[in-house]
């Protein structure tokens, strides 16, 4: 599988994801930096966690408009699988990529701590090997938003990915971590090879982390 | 008044403002044999200052054990270097914060750990995390919950941000701080033993590149300010504070590592307190050589700045080089890419002074070593207080009934409540190489790539020195050696944050001197030298100074991740047992302060050569794998360490013990004690080879339920157990 992972300034995930896509797929990703202006031919793209360009202005909008971006665009309007992480799902939104909002949490303060999530689809290339997991999220601005047509239109089209539940996999109020609308972690674009989540499964991905549940979501793409 | 008489005013009080002395000021006169210009003024007033020169405490930190077999730089760098093995090798150091962080908590701590990060990889190394140690005062006090959400939002901004894990570190209330919090931020990097870089610059014309951000007016006369003390007009020095820029230090981070890999680097020093003034002249010191820098070159984020305003501003994410000549253009190229400035200000001279040009003009020209090796050094006068007398408790001063009501009180207490509210605020798992997370007795970071790890811990008990420096300085070096023991890690040396009011009191100044000598016979009989540190003195407002706070930053090493320990209880039927002895000490504990409000009955006396057998007895028992959990017993005593565990892991403990004087066992402050979980099949042989190292060992209690019971006494449900831990913080 040839996989690329992209660079901005301020991304602090890059090497964790590419270390997790190395255990797990079982070959290195090749690291793009955000300058650069193409991605030939790939079977993954992610856009990593971070701070990309501080998150100053508002997070991702920045870094949707570096010049990788239209190549990620491209990519993906041509089916290639696509996934963003955290700054990255905020980024995949930014350049219209994801439907909605990500917001201040709820609590106005960075939450960094494990949650459980489940998977709402579980026929897609990303979660098809998916079941209700634990992994960690960690950032300030991770309230998922849309409208309720927006929310409708993403229910009916099954592009909720994700939702945070309690170790039941009941979806309530008290394992919604950040205030996300109807507790969503992480949705698709309407094709299903977009994804962007919030929690980080590069930290869930091996023993010593605690937990290794992030590893399906890898998995998944190797079927 | 004549005209003498008010030349002479005015250049008294331009001395006093600068922080300097009468005396001092002669000095300077005598040594450039002229009186000195504004920006020369200014540039000795930021080296000489007791924040940069270390004028009062240099003479007693020089008695401190420094060396050991695995110390490869020792304090005078940027940070000190361990040995780690595989050619590897961990750089650290802690640095305070503490004046900045009380005028403005969010940006003084964020740049804090900003100036921290990048004395680390100033070195040559990644940071792989970050550690704190804060004291706030009162808790009821009216501004502590502002400082205490804006320390913690500053820490993680930054760390956050530049993505690198804060992986644990200490919380403390008392009213001694109302005036004076402390903010010490500790940062711990890798790197490989032949790619260490240091602050010695070399070859007569050589370039002088400047890195980073551009400078501004922000932070002058910050280390000035940081030496000396508040009183009720200090929120009009909140200019003096920095703002931080995480985002750039993350570029600068990775524009410096990046350089690194390639041969051009001689000499690197960050720009931290008293900013391009004091990176050049310590480089130019080092190195025994001088350097010319010409100011009109500096990048600049305001017009019309002055040399003075250039050579004392403190903005941030700055790095002062020595790069070799031939490699201008590849180093150039690398900060272009991270579109940052380079700009080549100066050269090194064989001149030995730093003279200073701007717009053609010579600015400034002094000796080397006028501004370093003859800064004035104090050997201030000290009295050395008895220490507060030991008192005796007995049982019937207690009642036994009350023992589940007062653990309860006490792990809601502030100062024993659970920090969680504090480090889910902080991306303590980026870097995806955190082992052990915050909330254990000390955190571990994977070595990345490998099956080894570094143990992390920070500590110290101010009641403790303020009532005992000698042994008060002891505890807190023993403390982090413990907490490094029960992480199953072998300790190896620390790095300190000495906080203390004003040295020219005899009174501080004899806190300081019991305290260094304290935590030299530790370090000495632990074989856990001391490898870089920093001195923060004039903690004082209105004249009122805080508790002594020598801050200890510890680190070791767990050769074999399988044998990491962490204190949560992990399975019902496993026995636990408490290793150390006991002796009912109640003087100066939480108990006292928490329950019966009072301050007294002496700091506990440590036996070194009982800390030395005990923690070794422990991490043999970790490589014989006869350990489940580990929790070392520290502040609240062994009920409260129970407690901590049993919440750790959801597990419930069943303890059954017979004790003439219950209070005095399940909170005295007896030092050198461990709480461990053995299974049932190991108790035999563990209990065997405590009899065969003279180590004491009782069994306390057998794991499972969902509550603490303990015989004769009755039970708490962990549940509530758990409410009353976090309620504090939930509450904020």
């Amino acid at each position: 599988m040839k996989t690329h992972v992209i660079v901005f300034p301020g991304s602090n995930c890059d090497r964790d994801v590419a270390v997790a896509i190395q255990n797990i797929i079982g070959s290195s990703p090749e690291m793009v930096w955000h300058k650069d202006s193409t991605i030939k031919r790939s079977d993954l793209i992610v856009v990593p966690g971070g701070f990309s360009y501080g998150d100053y202005l508002r997070c991702g909008a920045m870094a949707s408009t570096s010049p990788i971006m239209k190549s990620v665009i491209e990519n993906a309007n041509k089916g290639v699988p696509v996934m963003g992480i955290c700054n990255g799902f905020q980024i995949l939104i930014e350049s219209g990529l994801l439907q909605g909002a990500l917001i201040r949490n709820s609590s106005l303060s960075f939450i960094c701590r494990d949650i459980i999530i489940k998977p709402t689809n579980t026929k897609t290339i990303f979660t098809n090997k998916s079941k209700i997991s634990k992994m960690p999220i960690a950032h300030n601005e991770g309230n998922y938003f849309a409208n309720s047509n927006q929310i409708k239109e993403i229910e009916d089209n099954d592009q909720i990915a994700f939702q945070y539940c309690d170790e039941n996999g009941d979806i309530n109020a008290h394992s919604n971590p950040n205030g996300s609308i109807n507790n969503i972690a992480g949705v698709f674009n309407k094709s299903k090879n977009v994804l962007g989540m919030m929690p980080h499964p590069e930290r869930a991905a091996e023993s010593i982390h605690g937990c290794d549940d992030g590893r399906n979501i890898f998995e998944s793409l190797l079927s | 008044m004549t005209s003498s008489n008010w030349q002479f005013d005015t250049e008294k009080s331009l001395v006093e403002s600068h922080g300097l002395k009468l005396d001092e000021f002669e000095k300077i006169v005598e040594g450039l044999g002229r009186e000195p210009n504004l920006t020369e003024l200014g540039i000795f007033s930021a080296m000489w200052n007791e924040h940069c020169s270390y004028k009062s405490s240099k003479y007693w930190l020089k008695k401190l054990p420094t060396s050991g077999e695995r110390v490869i730089q020792g304090p005078g760098e940027n940070a000190g270097v361990i040995d780690i093995d595989d050619g590897d090798v961990a750089v650290f150091k802690m640095e305070s914060h503490n004046h900045p962080s009380f005028l403005e908590p969010y940006q003084g701590a964020a740049t804090g750990v900003g100036g921290i990060l990048r004395d680390v990889f100033t070195m040559g190394a990644r940071p792989v995390a970050n550690m704190n140690a804060l004291r706030f005062g009162d808790p009821n006090h009216p501004k502590t919950k502002h400082l205490v959400s804006g320390v913690v939002g500053g820490i993680g901004g930054y760390g956050n941000c530049i993505g690198i894990p804060t992986v644990g570190g200490e919380v403390n209330f008392h009213p001694s701080y109302n005036g004076n919090i402390l903010v010490n931020a500790m940062t711990v990097g890798i790197a490989k033993k032949d790619k260490i870089f240091y602050s010695a610059a070399a070859g007569i014309g050589n370039p002088v590149v400047y890195v980073g951000s551009k400078t501004g007016r922000d932070g002058i006369h910050g280390a000035t300010m940081a030496s000396a003390e508040f009183d009720d007009d200090s929120e009009e020095k909140k200019p003096t504070v920095q703002v931080g820029d995480p985002f750039t230090e993350k570029l600068l981070l990775e524009a410096c590592l990046e350089l690194m890999k390639e041969d051009a680097i001689i000499a690197i020093q960050d720009m931290g307190a008293a900013g391009l003034t004091s990176s050049s002249i310590e480089m130019a010191s080092k190195g025994n050589v001088g350097i010319d820098i010409n100011l009109s070159k500096v990048p600049m984020r305001a017009a019309n700045m002055t040399a003075y305003e250039l050579m004392l501003s403190e903005s941030q994410e700055r790095m002062l080089m020595v790069i070799q000549p031939n490699k201008e253009e590849l180093a150039r190229s690398i900060f272009k890419k991270w579109d940052l400035e380079f700009e080549i200000i100066g050269e090194v001279t064989d001149t030995k002074k730093l003279i200073l040009h701007m717009d053609g003009e010579e600015q400034a020209s002094i000796p080397i070593n006028i501004l370093v090796e003859d800064a004035p050094e104090y050997q201030r006068d000290y009295i050395v207080n008895d220490p507060s007398p030991l008192i005796s408790f007995e049982s019937k001063d207690f009642e036994d009934k009350d023992i589940l009501s007062d653990l309860l009180k006490m792990i809601s207490h502030p100062n024993l409540c659970s920090r969680k509210w504090i480090w889910e605020q902080y991306d303590h798992m980026v870097m995806a190489d955190t082992v052990v997370r915050p909330g254990s007795d000390a955190a571990v970071v994977r070595v990345h790539g490998t099956n080894k790890g570094i143990a992390i811990s920070t500590d110290c008990s101010p009641t403790y020195c303020r009532h005992n420096p000698y042994e008060g300085g002891k505890h807190a070096v023993v403390e982090t050696w413990r907490n490094i023991v029960a992480s199953g890690a072998e300790p190896i040396a620390i790095t300190d944050c000495m906080n203390f009011g004003n040295p020219e009191k005899p009174e501080i100044m004899g806190q300081f001197v019991e305290c260094i000598r304290g935590m030299g016979d530790a370090c000495s009989k632990l074989n856990y030298p001391v490898i870089s540190g920093n001195v923060s003195l004039y903690n004082e407002t209105n004249g009122e100074g805080i508790y002594p706070t020598p801050a200890i930053g510890g680190v070791g090493l767990i050769r074999d991740l399988s044998n990491t320990m962490t204190i949560d209880l992990k399975n019902e039927g496993n026995v636990l047992c408490l290793i150390g002895e006991s002796n009912n000490h109640l003087g100066n504990s939480h108990y006292l302060s928490i329950i019966q409000n009072k301050e007294d009955g002496g700091t506990p006396s440590i036996n070194l050569d009982d800390e030395l057998k005990n923690g070794k007895f422990i991490l043999d028992c970790v490589a014989n794998k006869l350990l489940k959990s580990v929790h070392d017993v520290g502040e609240g005593g062994v009920l409260v360490a129970i407690a901590e565990m049993c919440i750790s892991g959801m597990q419930g403990i069943k303890i059954d013990i017979t004790k003439d004087f219950l209070h005095g066992f399940f909170f005295g402050e007896d030092q050198a004690r461990y709480l461990v979980e053995v299974s049932q099949n190991k108790l035999e042989q563990i209990e065997a080879d405590a009899s065969k190292s003279a180590v004491k060992i009782e069994r306390i209690g057998e794991i499972g339920g969902t509550s603490i019971s303990i015989n004769s006494i009755g039970e708490i449900e962990l549940s509530s157990l758990i409410d009353h831990h976090v309620k504090w913080f939930n509450e904020f």
